[in-house]
């Protein structure tokens, strides 16, 4: 038995029988990460001993039964946006690069109280601004199927590491498609949970009113059992939402007879990679032959959702940013003269250049005298964007459609365009405008051998839905490795 | 003949509210802790921190609003204010600009000419910042997150004031209002309450403003007083010699009783405000309203006028006991309790406002049960202790809320009536001072008074004074 290729849900069922123990399943990884990373780069930081003693002590506590979730054992990795208290963590910003939070994340501390093994910090666009995590300031991560290849951002490590199998699982966040679009370009499942799901309190804050922290597996069975065990009604966010249920494991049936389907056809334009067009609509046939009803409509507003996303994340991120300047944590410029020049160098030396261009973007966008024009305007575009999926709504139960409108580009090719790189989040980002849920769940691959990912979207607080009808999807056609 | 000119101010107040806890987080408002003693990872921003509101300041928000007139913003919201300085732990400081709290309220003050209306332009609730120590020795600054997070409302008057004397009596009377609620306790010199003025000048009959400054760290009465005159007095001097008032922010500096430019209009930052997007809109329904309405006291005005109708006191008189709101429940408590509220009134007016200033106390500190102070005055209305000894026991009912029957008791204090002792005493008093009963035999009223006094000593002060006068005059 190859342990590296269990699930992390067929992992935790055989540690909790004692087939396996959290420290055999804790050193494969090791091992695996030991082997792969020089090829992938998943990981800003492997804490290996801390690794070690974690799964010491939890598979103490899974013999004494006291940790019975199905996730006990098993070990998983944290995009490094997420606190940890002690642990470095960098969002891999220069900035950032030696800082150790005081405190845990809420989702990490959901993870651990499940008894996960957390082995380390994963690789990423820095503060989550790109779609390749080449802006990473500790170089890029490869994409697993294909090293010339981009694995998507900015949860690219998180998710390479998945598709790697260098953890089982991992965390990642999702503010445009960060989720989405990596697992997509990497074969793995990822979901953006309805905002307010997860609580924020610890994940470093690119665009506040998007940001949300979800799973990235291997299957369907583990998203669901790993969004079971991170959300949670959360007093310290206040845009945390109580839901009335918590057990999302319990959607896992194969159950899509009557359910509707919509494919907007203002996906499917010139923009769209015939691949992949080809590879969606044929996962859409899959489930119209497991009786769900798959029509296509127009969702309209759709060119809106770029620029309108990228006005009101820019300029969330230019104030959220604003904490990074030298004086309390982080990196501060080594030589200075005053607290001007002080503020002025770190900020130039500890940013890239992409986080420097949303920051102006952002403080432009929210200048006196633009304000009207820009903000206001990309806050009354969403509220109409969410007005257009609330219609589709009332005549779909999920939205399909292509998780990007490509597979994943070669290294190296699409820092220098950022224009087109802020396109291709075409499909992903009006569901963060909307504050839905989204799932990417692998369909196939191209001719080069890179996944293509279709998603899911469903109304607010339908993960369930999202979940069984990928579920459905992946038992009709056969679960991938 | 001279121009004769208009000073039009408004102000912006800052009021530090009394919660227990900061606006966003759990950590304590307590003043004077150890350095970053009273801070976690939302007051001192840390990554990944959220904020969270603290309902009371709501409450207290809401409090104010409503005695001050205010139309409520039932939908409000919190907005950021970017900036950078190193007080600041985020950077922004979490504000409201787009919905505040109150709108468009007014407070009546009274001044020498008579009532009047200021308006109220709005009112919103933000977060205090830290505080800078800048060490000279070492040419660094070390930066004190503990009030960083402490709950402010602002206050904004309308440009409605027309001198020192109006601005005195508006910002009495906000700090009255707020006092009576609890809100807070509005101590200028501590900075729970900061003033800024925005003044301007025009000729009397204009009716359009002239351009405006606003001053910063006026940390007093007196130095609102004399920066207001100081500025109206720039601003005519510049305009009579033909040049023109440039629109800044001015620094008052207490010690050179001037002030200096700090920044213009030019370089006035731009605070990039957008609406906060960790925190969700506070929806105030009508029963929240009535809640706190309620809740209200009674205040200072109202007060006033029933103590003059009902106990039957002077305005002065009046004026004093409702100066605040602890020292009109003692007042209160204590007539109700021994049912002379004059002689209550008396005690509070006199003796606590003498020892309050010998002690430099503010009223609000006061500590003392009416219980002991209506006790005290039964005892001195019995002749059971004369009244230098009523003072002594009082000085110790203020300072250590004693019981003063336990304490005339315990130190033996009440007044001697004893006759024998008495006439013992005094025919002593009179052997030991020839001179002075040969003054009195002579006519000189005076010296009996010298006479009393003696007495009074030898016998510890426990004589009643009243008696020792009607036996002295009859044995010489």
């Amino acid at each position: 038995m190859d342990i590296l290729s269990l699930s992390a849900v067929e992992l935790g069922k055989k540690i909790k029988a004692g087939e396996i123990s959290a420290m055999e399943a804790t050193k494969a990884s090791l091992a695996q990460i030991a082997a792969e990373e020089p090829r992938i780069h998943g990981y800003v930081t492997v804490d290996e001993e801390g690794a070690l003693k974690q799964a010491e002590e939890i598979q103490k506590r899974i013999e004494n039964k006291e940790l019975t979730s199905p996730l006990a054992g098993v070990p998983t990795a944290i995009k490094d946006n997420m606190c940890i208290k002690g642990q470095l963590t960098t969002c891999s910003s220069k900035i950032l690069s030696n800082f150790k939070p005081t405190y845990t994340a809420e989702a990490v501390k959901n993870l651990q109280k499940a008894g996960a093994v957390i082995l380390g910090k994963t690789n990423m666009d820095e503060f989550a601004m790109g779609s390749t995590t080449e802006t990473s300031y500790f170089g890029p991560t490869m994409n697993p199927h294909d090293t010339n290849h981009v694995p998507g951002g900015s949860s690219g490590g998180s998710c390479a590491a998945v598709a790697a199998r260098e953890c089982y699982y991992s965390l990642g966040s999702d503010t445009g498609g960060s989720i989405r679009q990596p697992s997509s370009f990497c074969g793995v499942v990822g979901m953006k949970p309805t905002y307010g799901t997860v609580s924020r309190y610890g994940l470093i804050a690119y665009g506040s009113s998007l940001d949300q922290i979800g799973p990235i597996t291997k299957d369907v069975t583990d998203c669901a059992a790993v969004l079971t065990a991170i959300a949670s009604w959360d007093k310290k966010d206040s845009t945390s939402v109580k839901r009335a249920d918590y057990d999302f494991t319990s959607a896992l049936t194969e159950d899509v007879k009557g359910l509707r389907v919509g494919i907007p056809t203002d996906y499917f334009t010139d923009g769209l990679n015939l691949e992949v067009a080809g590879a969606i609509r044929a996962a859409a046939r899959v489930l119209a032959e497991n009786g769900a009803v798959v029509e296509e409509f127009d969702l309209s507003l759709v060119k809106y959702a770029i620029p309108a996303y990228y006005v009101i994340a820019s300029a969330e991120a230019s104030s959220n940013l604003e904490r990074f300047d030298g004086v309390k944590y982080g990196y501060r410029t080594p030589e200075y003269e005053g607290l001007h020049n002080m503020y002025k160098k770190t900020r130039s030396e500890g940013f890239g250049a992409e986080v420097k261009r949303r920051i102006m973007l952002g403080s432009f966008v929210l200048s006196s005298g633009y304000y009207d024009a820009y903000y206001l305007k990309a806050l009354r575009t969403k509220a109409l964007i969410k007005a257009a999926f609330d219609k589709a709504f009332e005549s779909y139960d999920v939205i399909l459609a292509p998780a990007a409108p490509t597979t994943a580009p070669e290294l190296g090719k699409s820092l220098s365009d950022p224009l087109k790189m802020y396109l291709s989040d075409i499909y992903t980002v009006s569901v963060n405008l909307a504050g839905l849920p989204g799932l990417s769940i692998p369909v196939g691959k191209d001719k080069k051998g890179l996944p293509i990912g279709m998603q899911l979207i469903g109304n607010h607080f339908q993960e369930k839905t999202l979940l069984r009808a990928a579920y459905t999807y992946e038992r009709a056609t056969g679960k991938e490795a | 003949m001279a121009k004769q000119y208009d000073t039009v101010i408004g102000l912006e107040v800052h009021i530090e509210l009394a919660t227990k806890t900061k606006i966003f987080c759990g950590c304590s408002t307590e003043f004077g802790g150890a350095p970053n003693t009273h801070t976690c990872p939302v007051c001192t921003g840390m990554p990944g921190s959220l904020p969270v509101l603290n309902k009371q300041v709501v409450d207290y928000a809401l409090a104010i609003g409503l005695a001050t007139h205010c139309h409520i913003t039932q939908v409000c919201k919190f907005d950021r204010k970017n900036y950078f300085y190193p007080d600041n732990p985020q950077n922004y400081q979490i504000s409201q600009l787009y919905l505040p709290i109150a709108r468009d309220g007014w407070v009546e003050i009274e001044t020498g000419s008579g009532k009047k209306k200021v308006r109220i332009h709005e009112m919103h609730m933000e977060e205090d910042a830290g505080k800078l120590v800048h060490d000279e020795w070492d040419d660094t600054s070390l930066v004190d997150y503990n009030r960083s997070g402490v709950p402010l409302v602002e206050i904004v008057s309308e440009p409605d004031m027309r001198s020192a004397e109006e601005v005195i009596a508006y910002l009495e009377k906000l700090r009255h209002i707020v006092q009576y609620l609890g809100a807070s306790d509005c101590k200028l010199q501590e900075g729970s309450m900061r003033a800024d003025v925005n003044l301007s000048v025009r000729e009397v009959g204009s009716d359009t403003f002239g351009t405006r400054t606003e001053m910063k760290n006026l940390n007093s009465f007196k130095a609102i007083t004399h920066a207001i005159e100081g500025e109206r007095k720039r601003q005519i001097e510049l305009i009579e010699e033909g040049k023109k008032v440039v629109q800044e922010t001015r620094r008052w500096d207490d010690n050179k009783e001037s002030s200096h430019a700090m920044r213009s209009k030019e370089d006035a930052k731009d605070y990039r405000y957008f609406p906060e997007p960790d925190l969700v809109p506070i929806v105030i329904d009508d029963e929240w309203i009535a809640r706190i309405k309620n809740q209200e006291p009674e205040f200072r005005t109202e007060k006033l006028e029933r103590y003059k109708k009902e106990y039957d006191i002077s305005q002065v008189d009046a004026e004093i006991l409702t100066e605040s709101k602890k020292m009109a429940e003692l007042f209160e408590a204590t007539a109700a309790l021994c049912k002379k509220p004059k002689k209550a009134a008396n005690w509070l007016m006199v003796e606590t406002m003498r020892l309050l200033k010998d002690n430099a106390m503010e009223p609000q500190d006061l500590r003392f049960s009416p219980e002991n102070l209506a006790s005290l005055i039964d005892l001195a209305d019995a002749k059971t202790i004369n009244s230098s000894v009523a003072k002594e026991v009082f000085e110790q009912i203020f300072l250590h809320d004693v019981d003063p029957k336990a304490y005339v008791k315990d130190h033996g204090l009440m007044t001697v009536n004893d006759e024998d002792a008495l006439r013992q005493t005094l025919t002593e008093v009179i052997a030991a001072n020839p001179q002075a009963v040969a003054d009195y035999r002579g006519g000189k009223e005076k010296a009996l008074g010298a006479l009393v006094g003696q007495t009074m000593k030898a016998m510890k002060g426990k004589a009643n004074p009243g008696r020792v006068n009607e036996l002295l005059r009859e044995m010489l």
